[in-house]
């Protein structure tokens, strides 16, 4: 796993090519954008079926991430579920699983505009929360410093010789990280997009996801 | 039933001056037999031996309701047929009504058909299927004595045939004397055609009718020689139009409607004299294609630029030449072609054979000297697919509630279900039933339910007319309609695939129907233009269908090359096969060649293994995949119907370990998982399985969202449930369709290790056409991560970031 290591507020941070952001000295995995329950929202709501399985699609990655990094504090940075009745619809199979992976572990669900409300899982409910020097919210604040957050699903596109390819993506400039959707499913917003413009500064990168972490700078 | 000609008829016969063909008396001596196979040659009166036994019926004795079931496989072919039965039995004073029945019909006169049938009923397959799904079948069909079947030969490879034929199993229960008679044109195998069209295991005796004498047929000599790739043809429209002008009415054969767009307009842009020329495709408007057909037998055209929906027995009297355009890639298919010139019987067609490049010369000349040789090719095909099965279960679930074991008994009456083991079907009834394991919990796809009395029924009613609905195995591709912006609600011209749609912005130009238009939107699924004359359009890429260069045809270009020279080839080619054998090699009968060389930046592989395009496609996404675990970084590649070039970072030196066939075949398992020719494949048998709507009802679904639920279905079922019903059906098709490994296994097999590697130092003179061929597939592994790396380094060190 070829992880790109950067420094935000002073403090050594890894972004996973997977999508998830590991803080080593904290111990600490932050997740953003699972979207549990995508496929189930949709079909109540009247679309068309997606077969079921993108809850254990994603969980089998974060469980890899989380062998992988031993992290003892997981964050999910909100929209976890697609709405609050996504809950209901987790399958037993995926509660257990949610609930072995939350075996000896500080869990935090971090509210989002699609899941506001408490959480009958397991874990503890926070509209955000402060670990100094960080901040892990779901949106980004403008004026926030060593801000980790989630919602845009950002993606970016580098041009090689072998054509354009486009990657969901973290964004991270001086001031925070924007971490890329963790879920199967879901789909994402061009880091060219004037939202993530006016947040990022100048100087931002981009760091691609897929089989290696890779950097380049924000693709405006 | 009357075995020989009554009065009324012989009558007819002197009016006209005419005298029965021996092999029409022979059908109708023979009209007693439950099935009976006729090979005739175009022109030989086929459909009215197909029908005498019929009339002689109907002219001697009453009948009331549904006589004679005619099946063709295209709408155009039963009206046809109409106009021509309708003639003679007006001129009898026979008291028979024809009618047709396709898509093309009116919902009112669907109607009254159901409650009132004619005597003699034109159909196609899919048409006859939804009519066995009423409730009402049992009633629409007593009576019935007689299924015409034309056409058979195009039937018999296909899933249309398939479906048809458990069409029949069903009407052989509801009517148990039903007669069966299949018309076929020349074929390779016509005892496979008879097992096919026969009620397993009734024997069906086959007539031959004289197959006339042999075609006047050639290639077309133009003064410019063809360019080296590309299948447009565009350098023999001056030798086109001349062919035209000296004949009464030429037939202008492509093999792609895209390719017969272009033709059509360049050959407008060339005719000076203004002739009156024409042209069908499968894309045009239903109105439109009448309004040719009609000026066609009206002999008011001097030509039609045409594709496959004109390859079968459209009667058009008048045509003198037929051209084909590109390689035939079929000789049997080539064959029928020339047929639809000059339907006098006892005349030859006369065809002339336009290659669009130059490697298309060579197969050319092959494909005339398996013509003169009466070589034609034939793939044997396999056992009855699941998929038209698992339709076939929901139709009959439709018209009522049915009894498995019956059903079984029933579909293993054809033919091609003869061998259909009771655990398959079974599998296909839980399918139906339940949707499978993986997708168990979800109401939409549970279908049936068994009775206390054991019979299966739906579970729901009301869903029996979404099943109706995607009744047909045809798979269009996603189309959407074209109409002028300014009358809207005024005629359609035609369809363009959406994919093709989504890459219009407004003010792009593009071809159909003939004329070039301007896109202006998009509103409600439908494609706004407005005309837009004289600029240069950006091309409709309707698919069309692409065939592969059969086996038979291959082995004969392979052959051909092993020739000391080529007295009937033309000195451009002749050339450029001395070049090739001079600087590389030709490719040989029983090895395989492999040309290695660097040329612009990248290292490239050309495998000339002469299986098919779709073989080659197939080679090329297992090569790649072998390349890729050997550390070869191979980037993309492009296939053709005898070659596969491979570009990557390294070179290729050694082919054996490459080349394992044991690693391609467990390449091919993994690969079944994520690739896009493999989802096609299960969109397929999934839309005919009826696990995804083809149109759902009320609203239509856009291309782009059925390609998305059915890719994500693959992913699922592939992780989930790898031994569902579907993905069993998505292999065994994936052997034989667009996959055909059948044919790459077979080609490494004939090599065994006599494989050459020629390292060179640049590219060859057969492998220069593959850099300019279309349709290159990209390969998405360590390369792409390495230039990733590459690019983003490049770019963080432009920013000044260390």
């Amino acid at each position: 796993m070829v992880h790109h290591a950067f420094t935000l507020a002073g403090e050594t941070l890894h972004a996973l090519p997977s999508g998830a952001l590991h803080w080593p000295a904290q111990g600490l995995l932050a997740v953003s954008d699972l979207h549990f329950g995508k496929s189930e929202r949709r079909v109540r709501r009247g679309g068309m079926a997606l077969p079921p399985y993108e809850v254990q699609d994603t969980l089998t990655r974060l469980q890899a991430d989380l062998d992988a990094t031993r992290a003892t504090t997981v964050i999910c940075l909100g929209d976890s579920f697609d709405d609050l009745a996504a809950q209901d619809g987790l399958t037993d199979d995926a509660r257990l699983w949610i609930a072995r992976l939350q075996a000896g572990r500080r869990w935090i669900w971090a509210e989002g505009n699609h899941d506001p409300g408490p959480v009958d899982l397991g874990g503890t409910h926070l509209a955000e929360l402060r670990l100094p020097p960080l901040t892990f919210r779901h949106i980004a604040d403008p004026a926030g410093q060593g801000e980790i957050s989630g919602h845009y699903h950002p993606k970016a596109q580098i041009r090689t010789r072998a054509g354009t390819l486009s990657r969901p993506a973290f964004l991270i400039d001086a001031s925070r990280v924007i971490l890329p959707a963790y879920g199967t499913y879901t789909g994402g917003l061009r880091s060219t997009d004037a939202v993530l413009d006016a947040l990022m500064a100048p100087d931002a990168i981009a760091v691609l996801t897929g089989r290696q972490a890779v950097a380049v700078p924000m693709p405006r | 039933m009357s075995t020989a000609l009554p009065l009324i008829l012989t009558d007819w016969f002197q009016t006209k001056g005419w005298a029965p063909h021996p092999h029409q008396l022979d059908m109708l001596a023979r009209s007693h037999d439950p099935a009976l196979l006729l090979i005739a040659p175009t022109g030989g009166g086929k459909t009215l031996a197909g029908f005498l036994p019929t009339l002689a019926d109907l002219a001697t004795a009453d009948h009331t309701g549904l006589h004679t079931l005619y099946v063709s496989p295209l709408k155009a072919l039963a009206a046809d047929i109409k106009r021509n039965l309708q003639t003679p039995v007006a001129e009898m004073g026979l008291p028979i009504r024809i009618e047709d029945r396709t898509g093309d019909t009116s919902a009112h006169t669907k109607r009254r058909q159901r409650a009132d049938p004619p005597h003699i009923l034109l159909t196609t397959p899919e048409s006859l299927a939804l009519l066995t799904s009423y409730e009402d079948a049992p009633r629409i069909f007593a009576g019935l004595k007689r299924v015409v079947v034309d056409e058979i030969h195009a039937l018999a490879d296909s899933k249309r045939g398939d479906q048809l034929m458990l069409a029949l199993a069903r009407l052989q229960t509801l009517c148990p004397d039903l007669r069966r008679v299949g018309l076929s044109a020349t074929v390779d195998d016509p005892a496979a055609i008879a097992r096919f069209l026969a009620r397993h295991p009734d024997p069906c005796p086959i007539l031959t009718a004289d197959p006339g004498p042999d075609p006047d047929i050639a290639m077309l000599t133009t003064d410019q020689p063809p360019p080296w790739s590309g299948g447009g043809a565009a350098y023999a429209i001056p030798a086109v139009l001349a062919q035209v002008k000296a004949h009464n009415t030429t037939l202008i054969f492509h093999n792609t409607r895209a390719q017969a767009e272009i033709f059509f307009h360049n050959l407008w842009l060339a005719n000076e004299d203004a002739l009156p020329i024409g042209i069908h495709h499968g894309s045009l408007d239903r109105e439109q294609r009448a309004r040719v057909e009609a000026a066609m037998v009206a002999g008011q055209l001097r030509a039609i630029v045409c594709t496959g929906s004109l390859d079968l027995g459209i009667d058009w009297g008048d045509v003198d030449l037929v051209i084909q355009i590109g390689a035939p890639k079929n000789v049997k298919r080539l064959v029928q072609r020339i047929g639809r010139a000059n339907h006098r019987y006892n005349a030859p067609s006369k065809a002339l054979l336009v290659p669009a490049n130059r490697f298309e010369v060579i197969e050319c000349l092959a494909a005339l000297e398996a013509v003169k040789a009466h070589d034609l090719d034939g793939e044997p095909r396999g056992d009855g697919p699941l998929d038209v099965l698992c339709q076939q279960i929901l139709i009959t679930a439709c018209a009522g509630p049915f009894d498995a074991d019956t059903l079984y008994a029933e579909v293993t009456t054809a033919g091609a279900y003869a061998t259909l083991t009771r655990a398959d079907f079974d599998a296909c009834l839980d399918f139906i039933a339940t949707g499978g394991y993986a997708l168990r919990a979800y109401d939409r796809w549970q279908r049936l339910m068994q009775r206390p009395d054991g019979l299966w029924q739906l579970r729901d009613p009301r869903a029996a007319r979404q099943i109706r609905m995607n009744i047909g195995t045809i798979q269009d591709t996603d189309t959407l309609k074209v109409r002028f912006r300014r009358n809207r609600g005024g005629k359609p011209l035609g369809e363009i695939e959406e994919a093709f749609a989504a890459t219009l912005t407004p003010g792009d130009t593009f071809l159909i129907g003939g004329q070039i238009v301007r896109y202006e939107g998009l509103r409600e699924m439908t494609v706004e233009v407005s005309p837009d004359p004289g600029r240069k359009p950006k091309i409709a890429t309707f698919m069309g269908t692409k065939f592969a260069t059969s086996t038979q045809l291959s082995t004969r270009i392979l052959r051909m090359l092993q020739q000391e020279d080529w007295p009937d080839l033309p000195a451009h080619i002749t050339d450029w096969l001395a070049l090739q054998a001079r600087v590389s090699r030709l490719p040989e009968p029983g090895r395989l060649l492999i040309e290695s060389f660097p040329h612009d930046g990248r290292e490239h592989a050309c495998v000339y293994g002469f299986a098919g395009r779709d073989a080659q496609q197939t080679l090329g996404l297992l090569l790649t995949k072998r390349m890729e675990e050997m550390g070869l970084d191979p980037l993309g590649f492009v296939a053709t119907d005898y070659a596969t070039l491979i570009w990557g970072l390294k070179p290729l030196t050694d082919a054996r370990a490459l080349l394992d066939p044991q690693k391609l075949e467990d390449g091919l398992e993994a690969w079944f998982k994520g690739n896009a020719v493999m989802k096609r494949t299960f969109r397929a048998s999934a839309t005919i399985a009826g696990l995804i709507d083809r149109i759902s009802a009320g609203q239509r679904k856009s291309g782009r969202q059925a390609t998305f639920s059915s890719d994500i279905l693959y992913d699922t079922l592939v992780k989930y449930d790898p031994d569902h019903l579907l993905l069993k059906i998505t292999r065994t098709e994936a052997m034989r369709g667009l996959v055909d490994f059948g044919r790459v296994r077979e080609m490494l097999e004939r090599v065994g290790d006599r494989i050459d590697v020629i390292r060179l130092s640049r590219l060859t003179p057969f492998s220069a056409p593959l850099f300019l061929e279309m349709g290159r597939v990209p390969v998405e592994g360590m390369a792409r991560e390495r230039l990733m790396a590459e690019a983003a380094e490049e770019l963080m060190r432009e920013a000044g970031f260390s």
